[in-house]
Order: structure tokens, then sequence, then C-alpha cells
């Protein structure tokens, strides 16, 4: 599998490791949000048959974490994202 | 008070120069190394290092720098006249930018050799006969995380995990047996 780095172009899986859900960016604040909103967090996933926002961390290359849409029937990449940005334009980041 | 001694990676007081056929394999131990990572809305004071492209090497003087991710470079510089290099960054650049000691966590080797794609074909998946001189990346080379930056078609410089340093020279040394 090749996943097209936004910066460094196409790279072989390989390089990568994968974290999962790319929900995992949209943490709640443990102080307000409360239990459920944060058991939700940590324990519940959808699952998917088709496209999948995940987690990617490109190890051996430039050690940026990427969201990686891909679909999960057919494997095929659809759209790749550092997460920076993403969590940036979610307003995540500080 | 203790009398110490520097020691190399490989444990030696002389840095390596390993041969095998057409290949030199030459390890560097004065070359000194930092990281500078610009911080978020900064910008680093023109002039003190090269700011590279993805990708890429670029050559100067005192210092050299090749880039590692977005606004983060590894600075090189004579090791006898920049001992303390990252200090000496800390202070020209200030809080604009987080600076790290890197020059003991690495063992540099030095390859030369009239062709290294054999090399590097058998190591690691870059493509390194289709690659333009001066770039730089890190790679997988025989399980190790590495940094190669190309210097020529003959010649490439390979930053390895210093605590691997023989594992490394032995990879090197194997894949050169193949390949010459």
């Amino acid at each position: 599998m090749i996943i097209h780095h936004p910066i460094l172009g196409p790279r072989d899986a390989q390089e990568f490791v994968y974290l999962g859900d790319a929900s995992l960016i949209n943490r709640p604040d443990g102080m307000t949000a409360g239990v459920e909103a944060f058991h939700d967090y940590a324990y519940n996933r959808d699952n998917p048959a088709g496209d999948h926002r995940e987690l990617w961390y490109h190890e051996q290359g430039d050690r940026s974490w990427l969201v990686v849409t891909r679909n999960t029937v057919t494997h095929e990449i659809i759209k790749v994202e550092l997460a920076r940005d993403v969590a940036r334009a979610q307003g995540r980041s500080k | 008070m203790a009398s110490l001694m520097a020691m190399t990676a490989l444990g030696a007081r002389e840095a390596a120069v390993v041969t095998v056929g057409p290949l030199s394999i030459a390890e560097r131990v004065d070359v000194a190394v930092a990281s500078v990572a610009v911080r978020r809305g900064r910008v680093l004071a023109a002039g003190v290092i090269p700011q590279p492209g993805p990708s890429r090497w670029e050559a100067g003087k005192p210092f050299s720098a090749f880039w590692v991710t977005p606004d983060m470079w590894f600075v090189e510089a004579d090791f006898a006249a920049h001992e303390l290099l990252a200090d000496g960054l800390k202070a020209s650049f200030g809080d604009a930018a987080s600076v790290t000691e890197q020059t003991d966590a690495w063992v540099i080797f030095d390859l030369s050799a009239p062709d290294l794609a054999p090399v590097f074909e058998r190591l690691c998946n870059v493509d390194f006969q289709a690659l333009p001189e001066g770039y730089a990346t890190r790679t997988v080379l025989d399980h190790l995380g590495v940094y190669l930056i190309k210097h020529g078609s003959g010649a490439a410089r390979v930053y390895g995990p210093r605590s691997s340093a023989q594992s490394l020279l032995h990879a090197l040394k194997i894949a050169a047996r193949s390949a010459f």
C-alpha cells in the first residue's frame, strides 16, 4: 500500500505506524465534558465499511502525523492531510 | 580527578575506515550536529543556517543543514570549531527556536564508491539512482531508522543510531560485499 504524503509524495505504508480513528483528535475536556463523553471518546468507535478517517504516523520519514481517508472495503486511499492542519482547522491546536 | 578518553561510536579511539572493493566507509567523528525547530509563528534570524525545503540538504559555511520535518532541520558543523554547536545556535535564535544537541546521538558514515546505487538498492526503499544530489531523507536501512543524504552518485552520508553503530556498519559491509 502506498500513502501519498502531502509533503514527501508517495511513501510505502511500511514506513508508517497506524494509530486508529481520526476522531481521537477530538478529545473532550476531561474537567467539563462529563464521564459519558469521555467514555465515548475512549472506548467507542464506528466501524464503517467504506470511507474511514484514520491517524497514521510517519515514523520512518518526517515523523509527522497524518489524517488518511481510506476506504476500508477497497483500501483505496482517498485523501491524505497533515494532522496538524486538520487539528488547527478544528481549533484543537493551541 | 578522572582521566577520560573520548571513544567513537564503535568503541575505538580513532574513527573507523572500512574498504570493501571499490567502496569506502568512513566514520565521521569530526561533525557536530544539532537540531533546530522553529517555534510556531516565529521566524529564524536570517543568515545563520541554511533552511532547505523538504527532503533537501544545503551546504553552507560554517553550517550545513538538512530538512527533517516541517520547520525543523539538522545542522552540521565542524566539530573542532563548533563543539558547542547547540549552545551557539540557541544564542543566535533565542526563543524563536527549540535547539537540541545531537552530536553524540548518531554515528555518521560517509560512503564513497564510483556508484552507490547497487549498495542502497539492497538496503532500503530509496531509489538512490533517481534522486537528485542534495536529497536527504529518513528511511529504514536493515531495520534501523537512518537519515540518508545523497551528495552525488558515488557519495552519500548515513546517520544511524549511535547505539547500533556496529550493526549499521555490518549491514553496509554485507550489502557492499554482495554488490561489488
